[in-house]
């Protein structure tokens, strides 16, 4: 029972921030770049405020697989280099933190580009 | 012939608004979704291998990126986005969407110049974005930490 | 034409001997398959990019008028040509292909507009006996151009049109047998301040609706006189606020006006308004136009290609979108 509710958790509030980005693009005519972008801030906002982990401890991937979940690790990391190293962490942190998930793009990104070309939209 | 005024507000007053609801709970449905299929994949990745929470979630997101990146390849992606908005859009798999899409339609104007420089056509906005919010915010807590 | 008139009337009838229309496999599914002169089963051409795929269709739609029209390629005087991609590339690369001087054109999708016009003035003016005028537009090429790369999982907006796969050529010549083209309206560039390039039928209908009343004045008719007054690529939104513009001028064109975005398509391939692009009016009048001009069912139409002369950097700048609109009135005896 409490798998279903993790999961129902998770369905509501991932379901809820997508259903936030569609008003903006419905009410704004936003383009990808720029909601993403918005949300990247959103999640890292929560962090750099301390709410995100209580938000993250009720919702799991609800708030992670969401682009503010990459948000948040970015900030989390810098903060938490800046503990160990000062100033040098606050460079570093971020990245090294969300570095799993860019390389990950990275490396799928020129995979695919590889192997497949785009085709027209139907 | 009605003025330029008039006109801007003619147009905002008849543009074609209709499908915009139909668009809420598709978008709604489809994040949670995807949100979903993570959840279980971290559920996996914690039960059954030997790794600490922080790993799991790291390749729950690695997981995720390939899974998003396929079906770009494949060319399914677009035509969930075309359906779902938002709710293929903001997960990162759309982020992922948007990292092998331009990479995808330059390969033809070769590897180095086509593929490697426009990845970031359309997610490098998220990633300087990212970092420069990251040190900005991080820079706050250590000025803070000073006093 | 005085300095202050924009109506050219041809006194020596320049005759459209040949058109050739050419379109992609989404278009060929559309309600006027029946007309189109060749309908691609692969909107690549057998080509290595979506460019070399439009040059391609472009040469292809060149080339068959030509020789519809019963003449050689060394007996063309010139081609006028335009199309949407950056320094109108499928143009000049299906010009270097021929024989033929080459004169590059761009008013974005009113190119077939000017194309027509200009040709029709050389042969008036004598100085030209035969002359091709066509333009092209692929959605593919497009789309990277002006909009997202292919793959990306965007949502149309309800007032977006679909750039259409498609070229079309016409002959022009000062001899033979055909519909002539009887008067031009050269169009002047209209602003209404429309800023979203999602929106592009809403941009470019004041231009329309200058010109036709233009148009309608300098050659003292009414709408009536034409069969038919075909627009470019106004789309379903585009073309209601053309009939609201000139109506507010008490002219009402509804029970004649088609427009070609409109008629390409059929609503349930969902692209929203209709097609658009330089290749929309061009394929639409050079098959199904000069068809209906030929067995007599449309016996005068004022054609009236338009444009939205924007760019991506234009739009990023914030810059509302200029329209185009030339009008040319074409007649059968």
């Amino acid at each position: 029972m409490d798998i279903f509710l993790e999961f129902l958790q998770a369905f509501a509030v991932g379901g809820l921030i997508c259903l936030v980005g569609q008003l903006l693009i419905n009410y704004t005519k936003m383009t990808s770049s720029r909601i993403l972008v918005i949300f990247l801030l959103l999640g890292a906002a929560l962090e750099g405020i301390g709410v995100f982990d209580a938000i993250e401890s009720f919702a799991g991937c609800g708030v992670t697989i969401p682009i503010v979940g990459f948000g948040a690790t970015l900030v989390r990391g810098a903060v938490r280099s800046m503990h160990e190293t000062g100033l040098l962490g606050v460079l570093t942190g971020g990245i090294v933190a969300g570095a799993a998930g860019l390389a990950a793009a990275i490396l799928f990104g020129f995979m695919m580009a590889i192997i497949f070309k785009s085709r027209t939209k139907s | 012939m009605i003025d330029n005024k008039a006109y801007v507000e003619l147009v905002k007053k008849t543009t074609p608004k209709s499908k915009e609801l139909k668009t809420l709970p598709i978008a709604f449905a489809v994040g949670g979704l995807i949100c979903c299929i993570g959840q279980a994949f971290r559920l996996v990745y914690q039960t059954y291998l030997p790794i600490g929470k922080m790993t799991a979630a790291s390749l729950t997101s690695i997981t995720m990126i390939f899974i998003g990146s396929l079906l770009t390849g494949l060319g399914i992606y677009d035509k969930i986005g075309k359906v779902a908005g938002a709710g293929s859009i903001v997960p990162i798999t759309g982020f992922a969407n948007s990292v092998v899409s331009p990479a995808m339609e330059f390969n033809r104007e070769g590897v180095v110049l086509g593929v490697m420089s426009k990845m970031f056509v359309v997610a490098g906005p998220v990633i300087v974005s990212g970092v420069v919010a990251s040190i900005i915010i991080a820079l706050g807590y250590y000025i803070a930490g000073l006093f | 034409m005085n300095g202050g008139e924009q109506t050219i009337i041809f006194h020596n009838k320049p005759r459209i001997v040949a058109g050739y229309g050419i379109v992609g496999p989404k278009e060929g599914e559309g309600p006027l398959a029946d007309y189109f002169d060749e309908i691609a089963k692969d909107d690549l051409f057998d080509q290595k990019s979506y460019e070399k795929a439009e040059c391609k269709m472009h040469l292809l739609a060149i080339e068959r008028a030509i020789e519809r029209a019963g003449v050689n390629e060394s007996d063309m005087c010139a081609l006028l040509s335009g199309d949407l991609l950056n320094q109108i590339i499928s143009s000049s690369f299906s010009a270097r292909e021929l024989d033929i001087p080459f004169l590059g054109l761009y008013n974005a999708c009113s190119t077939f507009g000017e194309a027509l016009i200009l040709g029709s003035i050389m042969i008036d003016g004598g100085s030209m006996q035969r002359v091709a005028c066509s333009t092209s537009s692929h959605f593919s090429t497009a789309e990277r151009q002006y909009r997202y790369p292919l793959e990306l999982g965007t949502q149309m907006t309800p007032t977006a049109q679909w750039t259409v796969t498609g070229s079309g050529c016409s002959v022009l010549c000062r001899e033979g047998e055909g519909p002539f083209v009887a008067a031009a309206t050269v169009g002047k560039v209209v602003d209404y301040d429309i800023t979203d390039a999602n929106n592009m039928g809403a941009a470019m209908a004041p231009a329309a609706a200058y010109t036709i009343a233009t148009h309608l004045k300098e050659t003292d008719r009414k709408a009536d006189y034409y069969d038919a007054i075909v627009t470019g690529d106004l789309g379903i939104f585009g073309s209601e606020m053309l009939h609201q513009l000139l109506l507010s001028e008490g002219i009402d064109i509804a029970h004649v006006h088609m427009d070609c975005g409109k008629m390409i398509f059929d609503e349930k391939q969902k692209v929203h308004m209709g097609g658009s692009g330089a290749g929309c009016s061009s394929s639409v009048f050079n098959t199904y136009f000069l068809q209906k001009l030929h067995s007599g069912e449309l016996r005068k139409i004022l054609f009236v290609p338009t444009g939205a002369l924007l760019s991506k950097v234009s739009s990023l700048q914030g810059e509302s979108i200029p329209g185009i609109a030339h009008a040319v009135a074409i007649e059968v005896e």
